[in-house]
């Protein structure tokens, strides 16, 4: 009991540091969004990497990005609704 | 504990007594209801039971004649007798019990112990709520009952001044005519001359402690009370009969501080001020009643002759006002003598207290006070009967029994009970029994933590609902914020500063609005330390306002004291922080300088010094308004006033710049040096304070020093009986130190060295610690050729006669041979002579500081090239070894390794292969000291000179060496975990391993850790491919202990050697694969944990080959669920990672982070964060690839 408390609660700090960790409760749309801003702020870190999407797209390093940073919100789209969220039960 | 225990009684309901405990007492008989009868006569009555502690004062001297003494006495003074008997400088008192010196209660002073005279006061209205009110008191009314209460405090002074003054009851004198003008509707009491001398003038004065500035106010509210005798406590029935509300109180004896059975819903602890008729006793022989009474018929037949007379009737309406004879006069409500809760039942309960409470389990204890509070639960009601309000409030009481008197488990889980459901208990239930408990007079550090804990959590999940009871919170949390203890202080912030949060600014100071000039100075400091912590909860600027105008209150002076006493609070809690609000603040308390009451002007300068000393080193700007009357002031007050002026003065100056401060402080510096010679202790303390303050500043300069300030300043300070001062005496040295700083070593040292050959011992340890000091930071270098000369001869006198030994004088005596370094050689044979004869000293203590001597000056002799005179006290030393006191042999130990050190192996007499055969067995000595000196010299000897002595000298050693290995202390073992490596490197890995391999079988764990820990560092000094043959051997020994010792071993091995793991894996890696699926699990714990430092070893040195085989292994263990495995299991993982990379271990991972299993889910999620905390982007290239359109990532599959 005293150990499954403790480790929630370092699971909440550690939360609160890295947004996308996750836990047996995260859900895939959590997960997928995740994997989604994570993929998307590695591109915009790696300045070659974002060369070559751009050469790639044929526009801009910077339009890329900002079209990249704007892509972060609701990256797989809005999350589900409630009744489908079973596991949260 | 449990059963009923004889004799324990009449003790068992006196609950609530403030000698009862729940043990059984020693002086106590067992069989006193044997000899007692207990038939409800007392044996004793009549007798005079107690001995007033303070009778002393009262008793006459036998010695005594017509008041005159025949022979002079002189005795101490009353402070001098007390002086430890509280405050910072109390001593124990070894005649208390053990559960009584537990007890909070007992270790407080008075003043602290006022907590008990407040009450919880009842709730406060919620202005914030929907409909206004909701049925508590309003703030309207609250500042009612204040003005009342202080109506009737000056009623009642006045009334006690009359009697003081004789009785003048006749006289019909007009209360208010005596010099006081009440005309502008001021309802404070009128100050009386008189009494305003005595309040701040003669009396102790006090300027750091507030407390014993309070204390004296208390002195005052109850003088009467205090000082009546016991003789004088039986009231003179006239005088009662009269006017029995000025009738003074009797004085309290131990006896009848009983608390009385509460009769209410919510035990209510008898409070101090509410004390309700205490049953009193009458002392044998004190009660004149009797020879008062009316004579009875019977007596008065056999006075009178009965022929002749006849009896009259009374008149019709006469009424007799009869006492029955021999009783005397009885209190006002007195119903016959009772004892205590005799027909309480639960007072029954009290004979046979257990732990064990229904519905609650068995507790840790369970107090005679508890059944007050919590014997409710044991009287077996039904509970089906009961309403829901009765089972709620059940239910908190044993969750409050349980967090209070539970055990660990207990109390974690009543608390977290406590906390989620605060909000279903509601706060009025929780706080109705909550806060009394809190009131308890036997409350131990504990329990008032735990309480004070559950209040927290409480408060936390309430939020706003707390409001109406915030101040009977406060009543019971702000005495936290002036207790001793530093971690009730800030547990107290921490509630009052939670409970600001929950409430609102607005509320707090409504609710504490009322006390801010409350008639008792108690509640007003504490209220002011409360407030204090609310403006630092809530933020400076929020509260300034409120304080502005408090502190120019023209209605009472004791809202000013009290508002100016907030500000002085907030720089003492929050430092630094208040610089933003500095102006503010001293703005706020500016005026406050030149009140027409001193108690208000000290207050305000000690407030000043407050906001100084958090603001430094900087601020000044906002001083500047006040400078003048600051300055100006300090001219004008004397005694108390002017000590705290100077203060305020003192943390002033350092803030200014050179040209300011040497200005200011000339302006001040002539008050100061006046001082010098104040007989005040505070005002000492002040003034040394001032000047070592102004000494710190660059406008003073060292001339101004010299010719002014020194010449007084060692007339006053440097004499014998500063240093016999325990509280001076470190001011005095500190102050010096400061003022050498600025005037020179020479200048200082020059004036005090002489005292080292004074009479007094004190005096001379007082000289000795202040050189050291100046010594040790400014050097020696102004010294010159007549100083060094006067400060040897008398350091060498102050050593020599020393009667108790003490290390300040070796310090002083090594500091000084250090700093003057080669200056030191002319009077080296003269120092060593002393030492030598010492070293033959018949005390052990003499012997063991003349070792320590030599240890801390043998650098010094080297530097001197007095190797001749070093190598003759090594040889004394040697001839010393025998010695019976471990402490000497241990200091003989740490002296012969500092010569070694500096003389070097090969020049060191006795020769080493000498001295190593008589340390073989005093390393067998299990004291620590000798123990640590020991193995010390032992492994430099070892290091550096291994080949004096022969190998079989050597294996010795290395068996005696397997014993310390058990040592308590660190240190120790890792001395000989060193010393291992040593030999091992000296007489080669073979044989030490045999030891060490062979040590693996022994039971202990502790020695089995450290010959692991050890086999590692010989793998290390001997390079691995020497050991590791031997230790992989060893694993086929079919013995558990073994074989984990080996894992072990090869654990710290691979974590000493780094990246030499490289060209062992493959050696190793079939070892580990048995280890890893072996069915032991401790086994495949210590496996890991070799994988672990192996894979971090290579990592990035091309062996992924062996690691993805190791993680195959490693794999399965996931599920594992004891910590200590598991964690190891995942550290090993995460190495692993480390060393393939961690795309090839998320491979494993996605399988299981969304298995129907959450016992699956659980441990790969582990994994998951684990990778994504340490190495998030080199996760992103491997994602899996999803087959929804707005999962997929385009831009990857862009190809130029």
């Amino acid at each position: 009991m005293a150990d499954k408390l403790r480790a929630q609660q370092q699971l909440e700090a550690l939360q609160a540091r890295y947004i996308g960790i996750g836990s047996a409760d995260t859900t895939k749309h959590e997960w997928t969004s995740n994997i989604a801003r994570d993929s998307l702020s590695s591109y915009i870190g790696h300045p070659p990497m974002l060369q070559y999407m751009s050469i790639g797209l044929g526009q801009p390093r910077e339009k890329t990005r900002v079209q990249l940073l704007e892509r972060m919100i609701q990256p797989v789209g809005p999350p589900p609704k409630v009744s489908w969220d079973i596991r949260r039960a | 504990m449990a059963g009923p225990r004889a004799g324990k009684k009449s003790m068992a309901n006196g609950s609530g007594g403030q000698n009862t405990s729940s043990k059984q007492s020693l002086t106590e008989a067992f069989d006193k209801d044997l000899y007692d009868g207990n038939n409800g006569v007392e044996k004793y009555a009549g007798y005079n039971m107690s001995i007033a502690a303070n009778e002393d004062e009262e008793m006459q001297d036998a010695g005594e004649l017509n008041g005159r003494r025949l022979v002079g006495q002189y005795t101490a003074s009353k402070d001098m007798l007390n002086e430890f008997a509280h405050g910072d400088t109390a001593e124990d008192d070894i005649l208390q019990s053990r559960e009584q010196q537990a007890q909070i209660a007992s270790r407080e002073t008075g003043y602290q112990r006022r907590r008990f005279d407040r009450r919880l006061s009842p709730d406060r209205a919620d202005p914030f709520t929907k409909d206004g009110a909701n049925g508590g008191v309003a703030y309207k009314d609250v500042m009612k009952e204040r003005e009342l209460e202080r109506e009737e405090v000056r009623i009642k002074r006045l009334l006690e001044d009359r009697e003081k003054k004789g009785n003048e009851v006749l006289d019909h004198q007009p209360t208010l005519k005596d010099g006081a003008t009440v005309t502008d509707g001021n309802k404070t009491p009128p100050m009386e001359k008189k009494r305003k001398r005595r309040r701040w003038g003669d009396e102790e004065p006090t300027i750091k402690k507030e407390e014993e500035e309070e204390k004296e106010e208390e002195k005052k509210v109850v003088p009467v009370a205090k000082k009546k005798s016991r003789w004088a406590s039986s009231p003179v029935p006239e005088v009662k009969a009269d006017e029995p509300a000025a009738a003074a109180e009797p004085v309290r004896s131990r006896w009848d501080t009983t608390a009385l059975p509460s009769s209410g819903a919510t035990p209510a602890p008898a409070t101090n001020g509410a004390r309700p008729a205490a049953p009193m006793t009458f002392a044998f022989g004190t009660d004149i009643s009797a020879r008062n009474a009316p004579l009875s018929d019977e007596q008065l037949d056999m006075m009178l002759p009965s022929v002749g007379y006849k009896i009259l009737e009374p008149p019709p309406g006469y009424e007799p006002v009869r006492r029955p004879v021999g009783m005397p006069a009885l209190p006002t409500g007195y119903q016959g003598y009772l004892v205590p809760e005799a027909d309480n039942s639960l007072a029954m309960m009290g004979k046979q207290v257990s732990t064990e409470i229904p519905g609650v389990g068995d507790l840790q204890f369970f107090k005679d006070e508890d059944i007050k509070y919590f014997g409710k639960l044991t009287d077996g009601a039904n509970e089906n009967e009961m309403t829901v309000e009765e089972l709620k409030e059940r239910k908190i009481m044993r969750l409050l029994l349980k967090v209070k008197n539970g055990t660990p488990p207990m109390r974690k889980t009543a608390l977290r009970q406590l906390t989620d459901n605060a909000r279903q208990f509601g706060p009025g239930p929780l706080f109705n029994q909550l806060l009394p408990l809190l009131m308890e007079r036997t409350l131990e550090d504990q329990e008032r933590h735990l309480l004070v804990k559950v209040i927290d959590r409480v408060l936390y999940k309430l939020d706003d609902l707390v409001r109406p009871y915030v101040h009977k919170i406060l009543v019971v949390i702000e005495p936290l914020l002036i207790d001793q203890d530093y971690y009730a202080r800030v547990e107290g912030r921490e509630i009052i500063s939670n409970l600001s949060k929950a409430a609102g600014l607005a509320h707090m100071i409504s609710t504490m609005r009322p006390d801010l000039d409350h008639q008792d100075e108690y509640v007003r400091n504490t209220t002011a330390r409360a407030f204090a912590v609310v403006a630092s909860a809530l933020g400076i600027p929020a509260l300034l306002p409120f304080l502005r105008a408090v502190c120019r209150s023209k209605k009472s002076p004791n809202a000013r004291h009290t508002g100016v006493k907030i500000v002085q609070q907030i720089p003492i809690l929050m430092g630094c922080a208040i610089l933003p609000h500095l102006k503010g603040l001293v703005e706020c308390i500016g005026e406050n300088l030149n009140d027409e009451q001193p108690k208000v002007r000290m207050v305000t300068a000690l407030a000043l010094a407050a906001l100084a000393e958090a603001a430094s080193p900087y601020g000044i700007e906002s001083f500047d308004d006040i400078l003048n009357p600051l300055w100006t002031g300090a001219r004008r007050q004397r005694g108390k006033a002017l000590a705290s002026f100077l203060k305020a003065v003192g943390y002033v100056i350092p803030l200014m710049d050179e040209e300011y401060s040497n200005y200011y402080t000339s302006q001040i510096m002539e008050i100061v040096i006046r001082e010098f010679q104040s007989p005040d202790e505070d005002m000492k303390k002040v003034v040394l304070k001032v000047v070592s303050q102004c000494a710190g500043t660059a406008g003073v300069t060292p001339v101004y020093l010299k010719d002014s300030v020194l010449p007084e300043f060692f007339k006053h300070f440097w004499v014998r009986r500063i240093a016999l001062d325990k509280r001076n005496y470190r001011q005095v040295v500190d102050t010096t130190v400061d003022l050498a700083q600025k005037a020179g070593v020479a200048e200082i040292v020059g004036r005090i060295v002489n005292n080292m050959k004074d009479e007094n011992e004190a005096y001379r340890k007082m000289t000795v610690e202040t050189i050291d000091k100046v010594i040790s930071t400014l050097g020696a270098h102004d010294v010159d050729q007549r100083l060094e000369e006067q400060l040897i001869d008398g350091i060498l006198v102050a050593f020599q006669d020393q009667t108790i030994e003490d290390p300040i004088v070796i310090d002083g005596f090594a500091t000084i041979v250090n700093a003057l370094g080669e200056r030191t050689k002319t009077y080296l044979p003269q120092i060593v002579a002393t030492v030598l004869a010492r070293l033959n000293n018949k005390s052990a203590t003499v012997r063991q500081q003349a070792a320590d001597l030599i240890s801390r000056i043998t650098f010094v002799m080297q530097k001197c090239d007095e190797d001749p005179q070093l190598i003759k006290l090594a040889q004394a030393l040697y001839e010393y070894l025998g010695e019976e006191y471990p402490e000497v042999l241990g200091s003989i130990l740490g002296a012969l390794r500092a010569i070694v050190t500096v003389v070097g192996l090969t020049a060191m007499q006795p020769p080493i292969k000498d001295l190593l055969p008589r340390l073989t067995p005093i390393l067998r000595n299990r004291h620590e000291k000798v123990q640590e000196n020991t193995i010390d010299l032992v492994g430099r000897i070892a290091d550096r000179g291994a080949d004096y002595v022969n190998p079989r000298e050597w294996m010795r050693i290395c068996f005696e060496l397997l014993d310390m290995l058990k040592a308590h202390k660190k240190g120790i073992r890792r001395a000989a975990n060193n010393t291992f490596g040593y030999i091992a490197k000296a007489i080669g890995p073979q044989d030490v391993l045999a030891t060490l391999l062979g040590n693996l079988r022994v039971q202990e764990r502790q020695s089995r850790v450290c010959t692991a820990v050890a086999i590692g560092i010989v793998a290390e000094t001997c390079a691995p491919f020497t050991v590791l043959p031997a230790v992989m051997n060893e694993y086929r020994v079919p013995e558990l202990n073994v074989q984990n010792g080996i894992l072990k071993a090869l654990s710290f091995m691979f974590e000493y050697i780094g990246d030499m793991a490289k060209d062992y894996v493959y050696a190793i890696t079939p070892l580990l694969e048995d280890a890893l699926i072996d069915r032991d699990q401790v086994h495949r714990q210590t496996a890991a944990s070799v994988v672990k430092h192996v894979a971090l070893g290579c990592v990035g040195l091309d062996c992924e080959d062996a690691m993805i085989h190791l993680l195959n292994l490693l794999w399965p263990n996931l599920f594992e669920t004891s910590p200590h495995v598991i964690d190891r299991i995942v550290e090993a993982i995460e190495g692993i990672r480390n060393a393939v990379g961690t795309p090839l271990v998320m491979n494993y991972v996605w399988a299981g982070l969304f298995h129907p299993a959450r016992k699956v889910r659980h441990p790969y999620w582990r994994i998951y964060n684990d990778a994504y905390v340490q190495s998030a982007d080199a996760m992103v290239p491997v994602y899996p690839q999803f087959e929804e359109e707005n999962l997929r990532r385009h831009e990857l599959e862009i190809f130029i």
